[in-house]
């Protein structure tokens, strides 16, 4: 799967959240000041650990299985950097 | 035929629909995991190959039990997991699953929708590796993963100690165990915790086992901030003398006890009121659960009660939907006897609340750059300047529509306990003054295609 161009590998049965910890120390950066940020409850109750599957489906890492073929943008593709 | 809907699938709705089932109903289960368990009896993927025995120690039993249970009553249920329910409408739950709405009517709803972690800021919370107990937790059973190599636990709570025991036996380090509460608060609570000596006496076997692994555990402490570029590097905390100690970590746990999922309770139209020692907001309901309307909750989304408590509470509210939709009352004398097994747990669990006190008043010293609102990045200073500011914020809801705490992604589940004790100390009022943030549907994010996709009713089994 890929996040944000980069190829990476995941195992079957991991979350997003962690194929994307495994390779990077953070999910995304904040919208509001560019601050990253890595997950908080991983229980799908906070949110932060918010990314955009397949260019348009957001959805929190810690809750979507890791799929062969994901397409995952940290930040949506219309917004401009902080 | 009586339309049962029942959200949650922890170990409180589980129990409600095995009785349920066992009185020959099909209740619909919606629960938002793939697996049921809910937090505490969270069931690990197959695949994982996890040794939840040796994870969960002397729970194991009630936890196996309860899923065996479950299992065989799933063909005579309509269990369907993956649905996230997002907000009630006239005698319906609306849900999605999979992309797609799904509408399902009920003459009776029983919300067993849980807890999360109560958490308070500190400067530094949001940098990478800093999690809540819960996640520690949740990451363990469901990825037999670690939140980081070298690990600190702060905050207020007995599953600090939990937290710590799993990791180490999962082969993490512990940097530390920092509990704010001085030792002479657990002793005070000693008497309400003597109501569930078995339980009062794992929680003292848990700190026995960490201190014989020699793992530090400091009592009385003040966590000062979390450092790090990044991520997570050391934790800066007072100890109980008031010295500046620093511990190095690469991940750091925190919890402040239970916050009750009461969303969906508060938008079937359920009263909420102010529960002094746990110091926030639960559904009204009578001793068997129920609200009125046809709406009853069970488990911690009803009162902060563990899992026993849950499956107790949960027994008994599938007896009163019972009671109240043409099922003769039971007559072997077992309801008393839930019912007071269940007012001795949650009176420990009251003991608990005690013991581990939130420290709400540390939040006079926030630096006023430390972030309150996750989502949307509101700091202290903003909210301490709704409050202060000419017609000022005088309670939380005001201080939520000035400065966008509470609006984002997590709806409030993360700051608003933080914002309402803030609001409550600058105003110089009790925290049963200020309020509570109030609910908005939809209660858990929803994706816009299924509010375009066709909706899908749910029948209801005969």
């Amino acid at each position: 799967m890929s996040v944000d161009g980069v190829m990476i590998d995941a195992h079957h049965g991991q979350s997003v959240l962690t194929a994307i910890l495994q390779n990077a120390g953070k999910i995304r950066d904040l919208e509001f000041n560019g601050e990253p940020r890595a997950g908080f409850c991983l229980m799908g109750a906070c949110c932060d650990c918010w990314v955009w599957i397949d260019g348009c489906r957001g959805t929190r890492a810690c809750r979507e299985p890791a799929r062969d073929g994901m397409v995952i943008s940290t930040r949506p593709s219309d917004f401009p950097r902080p | 035929m009586t339309r049962i809907v029942i959200i949650g699938a922890g170990p409180a709705g589980m129990a409600a629909a095995i009785e349920l089932a066992k009185a020959g109903l099909s209740p619909v289960v919606i629960d938002e995991s793939p697996r049921p368990g809910g937090q505490a009896y969270r069931k690990p993927p197959a695949e994982l190959d996890l040794d939840i025995a040796a994870l969960l120690g002397r729970e194991y039993q009630n936890y196996a039990r309860l899923h065996a249970d479950f299992a065989a009553v799933m063909p005579q249920i309509d269990y369907r997991p993956n649905t996230t329910a997002f907000d009630i409408g006239d005698n319906e739950v609306l849900a999605h699953s999979g992309g797609r709405l799904e509408g399902l009517r009920y003459d009776a709803l029983l919300l067993a929708t849980g807890a999360v972690d109560r958490v308070l800021p500190a400067k530094g919370w949001t940098l990478p590796g800093v999690y809540t107990l819960g996640a520690a937790q949740t990451l363990l059973k469901e990825q037999g993963a670690l939140i980081g190599r070298r690990i600190v636990f702060f905050g207020s709570s007995p599953l600090l100690y939990l937290a710590a025991l799993q990791c180490k036996k999962m082969g993490g380090e512990v940097a530390a165990v920092l509990d704010t509460n001085p030792f002479s608060g657990k002793i005070r609570a000693l008497g309400k915790l003597m109501s569930s000596k078995r339980t009062l006496s794992q929680g003292l076997s848990y700190i026995a086992r960490l201190k014989a692994a020699g793992v530090r555990i400091e009592n009385g402490v003040k966590p000062v901030e979390i450092g790090g570029e990044g991520g997570v590097s050391r934790i800066s905390f007072l100890d109980r003398r008031g010295a500046l100690q620093h511990i190095d970590c690469d991940a750091a746990a925190l919890g402040y006890g239970l916050r009750s999922e009461t969303q969906l309770a508060e938008l079937a139209g359920c009263e909420l009121a102010y529960h002094d020692v746990f110091r926030q907001n639960f559904p009204k309901a009578d001793a068997d659960g129920r609200c009125g309307n046809g709406v009853y909750v069970a488990g911690d989304g009803a009162l902060i009660g563990g899992a026993h408590a849950a499956e107790l509470s949960g027994r008994l509210a599938a007896i009163a939907i019972l009671a109240d939709h043409g099922t003769a009352p039971r007559q072997d004398g077992s309801i008393p006897a839930i019912r007071r097994q269940l007012e001795r747990l949650r009176r420990f669990q009251e003991g608990l609340a005690s013991a581990f006190s939130l420290p709400f008043h540390g939040l006079v010293d926030l630096v006023d750059d430390v972030t309150m609102c996750r989502c949307e990045n509101v700091t202290a200073g903003e909210l301490r300047g709704a409050i202060r500011r000419n017609f000022g914020a005088k309670e939380v809801n005001r201080v939520k529509a000035y400065t966008r705490c509470g609006m984002g992604r997590c709806q409030g589940r993360y700051c608003g306990i933080a914002a309402a004790e803030l609001t409550a100390i600058e105003l110089g009022v009790t925290r049963a003054e200020v309020g509570q943030l109030r609910v908005q549907a939809p209660i858990k994010p929803l994706p816009v295609s299924a509010v375009f996709a066709d909706r899908a009713d749910v029948e209801h089994a005969h």
